[in-house]
């Protein structure tokens, strides 16, 4: 009868899909383990390895760890207050026939690979901050960051977290931006009918809502500037150092870049040590997305009818 | 939204409808001003004279209108503001593309490779271009029947399980991994059964395939999840089996947003550079095999000409080397790619989207 | 079904014919690419990597079209890494040849892997001789004379401004700022930083203090990766001062060092006449021809700031295919033609006749195991 078949077709289409997800458990599991396994003998090979004169693996990995979190906090300090106000601008500010080939145009441009973005920084950013450096090492160094003396060729971590933050702007953007235009019209125009201004509308209607929602996004932008590459790689040459300094000559070196620059050695044990700092990235990436991932529950636990 | 908040004019002092345009031209004059005296550049003057437009209207405000008014106009102008100050360095990249890329966008250099091309030789990008459609379709094949598979089991059979839970919490956690390192992975696993030679374009396939597989999950999930159950439950009481609700009931209606993510996955990874350095190597030739000899990208392409633009001669007058030339323009052909497949997955997106009147 | 199944199968058929018509047309690529190809009917064919020095980077763009282009089933890759990270990859068997700026000393660590890797001595062959330019940014100067001790103290950080006294008194009439001297280094394994160094402390009377090394002993100053890293990073600023391969140089000004009493600027004759003036290095095999670089040459016209750079291979390797190929390859690269056309491409000094026969001797006896 048509059940027996269909129950077999049932049977058959389930099995494919738990497969699929045991297959996928299994691969995303074994590719964990299998970097762990990777990774491990990093912790403990000959202190040549590491090189510069660093005599443990978390003696390398500090200051890599430093100059990634270092660089990707510096884009984030630029690029949130950015992409939370053109979010703003999108959903609240700009007239409806701007908002759309704005909105439309960010989201674009959160897509553009960061090789070109790398290409431009290096090719052209860093040429154009040259004055800004300048004026900041001259004027502004008695603030560690600007200490100086400033680089003569812009290549420096200040035009890198630029960069860093230009990329990560859409990102943020497009999220807060779907955030803002979700707070209940109800509470908006309940601000209005009390007599409030628009911003104080923004301030005691959208924000609130909003708030879980923007840390996610920020969030969200940060785990990519702290897994980013090339676009840090082609704009300034670095090396593995604790530094405030971001306009003077030598800038603190990334995790990635570290990679980037030392993958194509061959030797066994250095492979090792890279794979490891590889999985201390990934820990800290996963921390991030993890609190992400939190505010956004919490958020919507609060919000939740 | 902006009809609706538009400042009343009920019985409170307002600044005059042309105060703007005064504070502005004000703003410009003094900014002009300065600059002329002190000898500055006309961004500084544009800096400052947009620095005196933004605090100085509101400041005028605050003591005509009063606080909540002018912080209201502040708030006005610094989001005008940091709109106008964002479109800089966007525009900026995407015209210096456009300007230092299209001059060099040829036939030729859309239908040669870079084999037997040195010197100042125009060199072409058609082995990268092959190379990126070969390795992102076959990153493709490989993660999409998967994801979709996976988050069809999510969503129809393992809601609220034990084995939901896990494959979810892995999903999430590798969302988050570092490019460079899945192309690490990648190409330890290689060396592992081939050896240290092995550079091939199988390898930046499966990095990639391991970037895109937990973006597929993820946004089928949540598209199979925004099928309403009625349509599911209509479709069980009519008697139709599991397995065919999910195939003709479910898997139409969520299509357009599955296909919009996968797009929208492909566009990601279609832009990596680092593992396929790391995984595939580069070559100057055409190479269409998968499983043997280095295979070049587009963005692998860009990143080495940068890094070995080529020779130039001696001393001050010489010009720039060759290979910048050829990166610009191969970034802004993979800037189009890019825009096309974002442009498809929109439409797609809008074709199929369930018309449920949301 | 049909409708759901359509809508995917097609754009899903499309795609793959699409990458299938892609993959396929490589071959035929290939072959148009080389143009009007002088059909050689040679029987080589396969895909041979190699890697190493960014210096010969150029010249070696120059030999690969050439020589594929008379192999046309030939496909060679050269990544340049750098010299040190080159030695790595042919040590672990990476790559089939490497391109190195210095040979392999011996006894090392590295020559015990080498040989353990070819289960003989490798071969090293010179296919590169290029000099160094010393180059710097400083508006409106274009050269400057400098000798090695000021060189050195410029870049052990002694001297600090453009108007030392020590810069001033070799350029009478060069107008020199008041402004800081930034120096820029390799900040990879490199073999033209070895030869740098190595120059230095021969020749700059006791000013480096440091070994020389193919890494650079100090992290401050500006670095660039790969010699167009360096390039990009003196070109980029003002007062800038590197050294980099004269073949990718170009767009800066140029030092001429002091030679006995005059001060020569980097020239392909200079270098070919330091190499004639050089013994072959102790340690060398019957199979390597590898030079102890005479640095303190003082010849009328000699650029003694040079490197030599070199093409390591095995004798023996396991495969046939890849043995004929290496030998084909290596063969083209040091003979005249070949060094011709590096010569021409990268602006550098073709090995004379006499060592282009010795290096073809010990190529040609590369064979499969």
């Amino acid at each position: 009868m048509r059940r027996g078949r269909s129950a077999l077709g049932d049977r058959i289409f389930a099995g494919l899909a738990r497969t699929a997800g045991l297959l996928i458990l299994v691969v995303l599991a074994g590719v964990f383990v299998f970097l762990l396994i990777q990774g491990l003998p990093g912790l403990s090979v000959d202190p040549k390895e590491y090189g510069q004169g660093f005599d443990t693996f978390w003696e390398y990995v500090g200051p890599l760890l430093f100059g990634t979190i270092f660089i990707s906090l510096l884009a984030l300090i630029i690029a949130v207050p950015f992409a939370v106000a053109v979010a703003l601008f999108i959903s609240h500010y700009a007239p409806r026939k701007l908002a759309v080939p704005v909105a439309y145009v960010i989201d674009l441009l959160a897509a553009v690979p960061s090789v070109v973005f790398g290409l431009w920084g290096g090719r052209a950013l860093s040429q154009a901050l040259k004055p800004v450096i300048n004026w900041l090492g001259d004027y502004l160094n008695w603030i560690p960051l600007f200490k100086g003396p400033a680089s003569p060729n812009g290549q420096t971590a200040l035009t890198a977290a630029l960069v860093l933050g230009v990329m990560i702007l859409p990102i943020i953007t497009a999220i807060s931006r779907e955030v803002f235009a979700q707070t209940p019209r109800l509470n908006e125009e309940a601000a209005i009918g009390l007599g409030a201004t628009r911003w104080e509308v923004i301030r005691l209607a959208v924000f609130p809502h909003a708030k879980s929602g923007v840390i996610a996004g920020i969030m969200l932008g940060l785990g990519r500037a702290l897994g980013e590459t090339m676009a840090v790689t082609m704009v300034y040459s670095s090396s593995p150092k604790y530094m405030l300094n971001i306009i003077g000559d030598t800038s603190p070196q990334t995790i990635a870049a570290n990679i980037a620059n030392n993958y194509a050695e061959a030797s066994i044990d250095k492979q090792h040590v890279l794979i490891a700092a590889g999985l201390v990235l990934f820990a800290f990436t996963f921390l991030v997305n993890f609190i992400a991932r939190w505010a956004i529950g919490r958020g919507e636990r609060k919000f939740a009818r | 939204m902006t009809a609706v908040l538009a400042p009343s004019t009920l019985a409170k002092p307002r600044l005059p409808r042309w105060a703007p345009f005064m504070v502005a031209v004000a703003a410009i004059a003094i900014g002009g001003l300065l600059g002329l005296l002190l000898s500055w550049g006309w961004v500084a003057m544009l800096i400052v004279a947009g620095l005196i437009y933004v605090f100085g209207l509101p400041a005028w405000s605050r003591v005509l209108e009063g606080p909540r008014t002018a912080a209201d106009r502040l708030m006005t102008n610094v989001v005008w503001g940091a709109f106008v100050v964002v479109c800089v360095p966007l525009l900026w990249l995407l015209i210096m593309v456009i300007q230092k890329g299209a001059p060099h966008i040829t036939g030729h250099f859309l239908t040669t490779s870079m084999r037997g091309v040195f010197g100042s030789m125009e060199g072409g990008i058609l082995h990268a271009i092959q190379g990126t459609v070969v390795v992102t379709v076959a990153a493709t094949i490989i993660s999409v029947p998967i994801g979709l598979m996976t988050a069809v089991y999510l969503i129809e059979y393992g809601r609220g399980s034990r084995l939901a839970k896990v494959i979810t919490f892995l999903v999430d956690v590798m969302t988050g991994i570092p490019s460079i390192v899945a192309g690490l992975f990648a190409l330890a696993l290689l060396v592992m059964f081939f050896g240290p030679a092995f550079r091939a374009g199988i390898g930046g396939a499966i990095a990639l395939a391991l970037l895109m597989t937990p973006t597929v999950v993820r946004s089928a999930e949540e598209m199979l999840r925004l099928v309403p159950s009625d349509l599911r439950e209509a479709s069980y009481a009519l008697g139709v089996p599991k397995w065919r609700t999910i195939v003709k009931v479910v898997m139409p209606t969520a299509i357009g947003g599955i296909v919009t993510g996968v797009v929208l996955a492909i566009s990601r990874v279609i832009g990596e550079t680092a593992p396929l350095l790391v995984t595939a190597g580069y070559n100057d030739s055409m190479n269409g095999n998968l499983f043997s000899g280095r295979m070049t990208t587009l963005p692998v392409f860009i990143f080495n000409q940068y890094k070995t633009p080529g020779a130039t001669g001696l001393g001050t007058n010489a010009g720039d080397p060759p290979g910048y030339a050829r990166a610009w323009a191969a970034a802004l052909v993979l800037i189009v790619i890019v825009m096309i497949l974002n442009l498809i997955a929109r439409i797609i997106g809008k074709i199929f989207a369930p018309k449920t009147g949301r | 079904m049909k409708i759901t199944m359509r809508r995917a199968v097609v754009p899903g058929v499309a795609a793959l014919a699409l990458a299938a018509s892609l993959a396929a047309c490589g071959d035929s690529n290939n072959d148009a690419a080389t143009g009007d190809s002088t059909d050689s009917g040679s029987s080589l064919s396969g895909t041979l990597a190699g890697g190493g020095s960014s210096a010969q980077g150029a010249a070696q763009q120059a030999w690969m079209a050439a020589f594929q282009q008379q192999n046309t089933g030939v496909t060679i890759t050269y990544d340049p890494i750098g010299s040190g990270d080159g030695r790595k990859s042919f040590e672990s068997g990476a790559f089939a040849f490497a391109g190195s700026d210095a040979f392999i000393a011996n006894p090392s660590d590295e020559y015990t892997a080498a040989k353990k890797q070819c289960g003989a001595d490798p071969i090293e062959v010179p296919s590169y001789i290029s000099p160094i330019a010393v180059v710097f940014n400083l508006q409106g100067v274009d050269s400057l004379n400098l000798d090695a001790k000021t060189i050195a103290n410029i870049f052990n950080g002694t001297i600090k401004k453009w108007n030392d006294p020590a810069i001033a008194s070799q350029n009478d009439g060069v107008n020199l700022p008041d402004t800081a001297i930034h120096t820029v280094h390799r900040s990879d394994d490199s073999g033209t930083t070895q030869n740098f160094t190595e120059y230095l402390s021969k020749a700059g009377e006791g000013a480096w203090k440091d070994e020389a090394s193919q890494t650079w002993p100090s992290t401050d100053g500006l670095s660039g990766n790969g010699t167009s890293g360096v390039v990009t990073a003196i070109k980029g600023g003002q007062g800038t001062i590197g050294y980099a391969d004269a073949s990718q140089a170009g767009g800066m000004g140029v030092v001429s060092i002091k030679v006995g009493d005059s001060y020569n600027a980097p020239s392909a004759d200079g270098a070919a006449a330091v190499v004639a003036n050089s013994d072959l290095d102790a340690s060398a095999t019957d199979s390597q021809l590898i030079y102890d670089v005479n640095r303190t040459d003082d010849a009328d016209g000699a650029y003694p700031l040079i490197l030599v750079s070199y093409l390591l291979a095995c004798p023996t390797y396991d495969d046939a295919n890849t043995a004929a190929m290496v030998k084909g390859y290596l063969s083209y690269v040091v003979s005249q033609d070949g060094q011709k056309a590096g010569a021409d491409a990268a602006g550098s000094a073709p090995l004379n006749s006499d060592t282009s026969d010795k290096a073809a001797a010990i190529v040609d006896k590369i064979a499969g195991k």
